[in-house]
């Protein structure tokens, strides 16, 4: 098995199955293609169905190959969410910081996760378009919004600004409080300017415990002519993660 | 397009004689490529290559083209002569033209262009003429009297403008107003209770009045008993397609026809059903009449736009109602096809190759035909939209094939590949790559837990197909491109030509290189094409043979009960000229038709 990564690293090298969810259009195909590829696109096509990628990300110790599946946020699909959270050892639960409905939408995706998903998954709760609000006043919000949170941008979103072109309509301090009492990891982001993106996906990865981690093509989802030959079959239900003490971790791992 | 050409269709039809109207719309009949076995039927391939030709003509002669029809011989010499001074009327003039010389089996109409621009714009001169004393057929064959008449025949569009949003209202009305009555098309779907569920120009404050008068007319006819079907205002057509509580209109003022437009609402209306199901669609309005569609459908606009926008950019297979396949050598086909049993697995139902936007291969369980409607609908979903594609390497996601079972989902995993290199490497995400490049595996399962299996067959498939070397030939075929005329028929005085195989559902066409590389000379031959069509599918058309005259150019339909064929070539080539091309383009497409189009397919 020729792994190209483990060839020229002398690191482990393990893949974690993570999922985003969230209402359309909050931003999570950004978010992902932010991640991949460190690009953002201003009318980005909705997804339809779901989209599997994989991104590697190199920790001080190991390497972590993230088999994503980005899913569209149309309520047709909400039956289809099961089978791309079943086996995923982190979540990305996405809402969008001008539009308070998604958060409610967020909420409903946790409870579903807790009840549903493994129990051992991680969960990370993200505030996406940080770009569209205003510098925060706010002491206990550390996330720094970019200095261009600009005019321009504002517009070309359907979120009306406020005074000073800020468009937040759900409070750090809100979201950061539920997410303190579920446990979640939380960020604040913006796939647009890049604030905060990578520093999502390397808190995942620390905060799933190296123990827990298969090595290599652990879920059997991988992309090259490798996986195919090695069988995906009995990949299933492997994937479990025993996190007991995430809430521990997430102090460790949060940029809150 | 067959079937709506073959029935009779009213302008206003009566619907107290038609009370349960069919779920779906109709399609061609499923036919041997992709049924189990292969029982020739009339309209189905014949077994035998002896078979075809002695059906299908190669020669096309005056007895010989009145052999497909059922009129007498008596008059095959006097031919009748259509003028046709407006688009807009060119279909109660067709009918005229049936009517009258309905025991002709040949007809020729004469057209002619004011716009002096487009007499050189579309097609060259180059071939002007030059081989009509090669010819020495009888004169008398589809000779005609020349007239012409001054016509508007072919509009220009100018799509950056028809596709340009429509500014919102409140902004400044008049302006908005002006911009959206100024598009060329629209294409607008509301509920049976007239809400607006989409449009593909303008918000729903420009839409709304236009959206209460359409709606107010059609339930006018709802309560008469009747159903209106289409109308014409001044050069505009509109047709309405109803179906499951939807009205889906199509407003044009290109010149086509409705059985063209009524084409194009049903592949809306697929999508649509596609992406809901029946039941569920049925449901939701028997539940609440009111509901807003557009919170289910959503995510589905930029489909409908997407196919909306290939309507109005001209679409051969939507015209046709069928699809293209890569060409290649039918031992190379055969390998891709086995090599794909080879690698399937248990829950797999279908599998497909396509490249470039035309179709490699096919796999399918022996008990499970593969409808050419659900063929067109996946390739929509996937060639029209960038949706899929730019969704990065992989996509899964759950369809309704309505041909299939319009009750319920399959899932579909799609995984892009770019060929414009030998390498044949998968796709970045968001990577954007030209329709022609990309080659889709397709693999669908009627179990929505099959992703992991369909990924693992997906990667051996292309691990076996690098290892067989059939990666590096559909390289060879996609760079290939298609042929130009002149590759086909040398010399020739063609510039373009479609080919419709009934049998194989499957369309065949040259090159679009040099005369129509743009999408203006595209449209334009589209339009050509569609006033062809629609003369020889015209209600109670009896014309196999259809001859077309314009400044710009010299035209020819000519259909069987095994192809259609369009051709296209300069104004000016003589009919004995175009005929005798049109002889040596089917001998060409008989001769090469195990490599052109995909066969048989395979099944497991
Ligand atoms: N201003 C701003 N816009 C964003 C951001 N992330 C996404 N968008 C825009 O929001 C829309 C929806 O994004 P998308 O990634 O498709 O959302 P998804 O449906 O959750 O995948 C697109 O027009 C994006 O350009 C962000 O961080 N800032
Ligand atoms: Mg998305």
């Amino acid at each position: 098995m020729s792994n190209p990564a483990s060839a020229t690293t002398a690191k482990p090298s393990s893949s974690v199955k993570l999922v985003l969810l969230g209402e359309a259009a909050v931003g999570k195909s950004s978010l992902v293609l932010r991640f991949v590829n460190n690009d953002f696109q201003e009318n980005k096509e909705p997804t339809i169905g779901a989209a599997f990628l994989t991104q590697k990300i190199q920790l001080s110790n190991r390497v972590i190959k993230f088999e994503i599946w980005d899913t569209a946020g149309q309520e047709r699909f909400a039956s289809l969410a099961p089978m791309y959270y079943r086996n995923a050892q982190a979540a990305l639960v996405v809402y969008d910081l001008t539009k308070p409905t998604s958060l409610t939408k967020a909420k409903h995706w946790v409870a579903e996760l807790q009840r549903q998903a493994s129990p051992g998954i991680v969960i990370a709760l993200v505030g996406n378009k940080l770009d569209l609000c205003a510098e925060v006043s706010n002491s206990d919000a550390n996330t720094p919004a970019p200095s261009e949170a600009d005019s321009e941008a504002v517009e070309t979103e359907e979120a009306e600004a406020t005074e000073g072109g800020d468009a937040r309509k759900v409070p750090t301090r809100e979201a950061k409080a539920y997410a303190e009492e579920e446990s979640l990891l939380f960020f604040e982001t913006s796939a647009k300017a890049g604030t905060n993106v990578s520093d999502v996906f390397r808190a995942i990865a620390n905060a799933i415990p190296e123990k827990e981690l298969k090595p290599g093509k652990g879920t059997g989802a991988g992309r090259g002519t490798d996986s195919a030959i090695s069988n995906a079959a009995g990949s299933a239900g492997q994937a479990t993660v025993n996190l007991t003490d995430r809430a521990k971790q997430q102090k460790d791992n949060c940029a809150c | 397009m067959s079937q709506h050409g073959d029935q009779v269709e009213h302008e206003v039809q009566d619907v107290s004689s038609d009370p349960h109207r069919p779920p779906l719309p109709p399609r061609p009949s499923t036919l041997s490529f992709f049924q189990d076995g292969s029982k020739p039927n009339t309209s189905s391939r014949p077994p035998t290559r002896a078979g075809l030709v002695s059906r299908a003509t190669t020669a096309l002669s005056v007895a010989d083209a009145n052999a497909f029809s059922s009129g007498s011989v008596r008059n095959l010499r006097s031919v009748s002569s259509q003028n046709i001074s407006s688009p807009s009327r060119s279909k109660s003039a067709s009918r005229t033209a049936s009517e009258t010389a309905d025991d002709s089996s040949i007809r020729s109409l004469e057209l002619s262009s004011e716009h002096a621009q487009e007499q050189d714009s579309i097609f060259g001169e180059a071939f002007h003429n030059k081989r009509s004393d090669d010819f020495g057929l009888d004169s008398g064959f589809l000779s005609t009297n020349e007239a012409r008449e001054e016509t508007e025949l072919v509009p220009q569009v100018d799509f950056d403008q028809e596709f340009a949003d429509v500014p919102d209202e409140h902004d400044d009305d008049e302006l908005a107003h002006n911009l959206w009555k100024a598009k060329k098309k629209h294409f607008l779907i509301l509920s049976a209770a007239g809400k607006p569920i989409y449009t593909r120009h303008g918000s729903d404050a420009i839409i709304s009045s236009y959206v209460g008068i359409i709606q107010t007319i059609i339930s006018a006819y709802t309560s008469w008993d009747n159903q209106l079907r289409s109308f014409l205002a001044d050069d505009t057509k509109f047709v309405i397609l109803s179906q499951t509580n939807l009205f889906l209109v199509a407003i044009s003022t290109l010149p086509e026809s409705e059985v063209q437009l009524r084409a194009q609402l049903d592949a809306l209306y697929m999508q649509i059903l596609s992406t809901l199901t029946l039941p569920t669609l049925s449901h939701i309005f028997s539940v609440r009449p009111s509901t807003d569609l557009r919170r289910p459908l959503q995510g589905t606009e930029v489909l409908l736009s997407a196919l909306a926008d290939s309507f109005t950019r001209g679409s051969p297979s939507t015209l046709l109602t069928s699809l293209e396949s890569l060409r290649m050598r039918k031992a190379h086909r055969k390998i891709i096809n086995d090599t794909m049993v080879k690698a399937r697995v248990d829950d797999l139902l279908y599998g497909l190759i396509v490249a470039g936007g035309r179709l490699v291969s096919v796999i399918r369980p022996k008990k499970h035909s593969l409808h050419p409607g659900d063929l067109q609908l996946i390739f929509n979903m996937l060639f029209e939209a960038e949706g899929i594609k730019a969704g990065g390497g992989e996509s899964f996601l759950p369809i309704c094939l309505p041909g299939f079972n319009n009750r319920g989902y399959l899932y579909m995993y799609v995984s892009f590949l770019d060929v414009a290199s030998e390498a044949v490497r998968e796709l970045d995400i968001d990577e954007k790559i030209a329709k022609e490049d990309a080659v889709a595996i397709i693999l669908l399962s009627a179990n929505k837990e099959s992703f992991e299996d369909l990924q693992s067959m997906k990667s051996y498939l292309i691990h076996e197909l690098r290892k067989n070397g059939s990666m590096k030939v559909i390289h060879r075929a996609v760079q290939n491109g298609r042929p130009l005329p002149t590759d086909i028929v040398p010399g020739t005085a063609l510039r373009h030509f479609l080919y419709k195989s009934k049998g194989n559902v499957q369309f065949f066409m040259p090159s679009f290189e040099a005369q129509f590389s743009d999408s203006q000379s595209r449209r334009q031959l589209f339009s050509i094409y569609g006033l062809l069509h629609a003369s020889v599918h015209a209600k109670f058309a009896t014309v196999k043979v259809q001859h077309m005259v314009n400044t710009t150019c010299s035209a020819l339909a000519w259909v069987t009960p095994m192809f259609e064929l369009y051709c296209i070539a300069s104004a000016g080539t003589p009919r004995n000229a175009l005929a005798q091309n049109a002889n040596k383009v089917v001998q060409y497409i008989q001769r090469e038709e195990e490599r052109i189009f995909l066969i048989g397919g395979a099944t497991f």
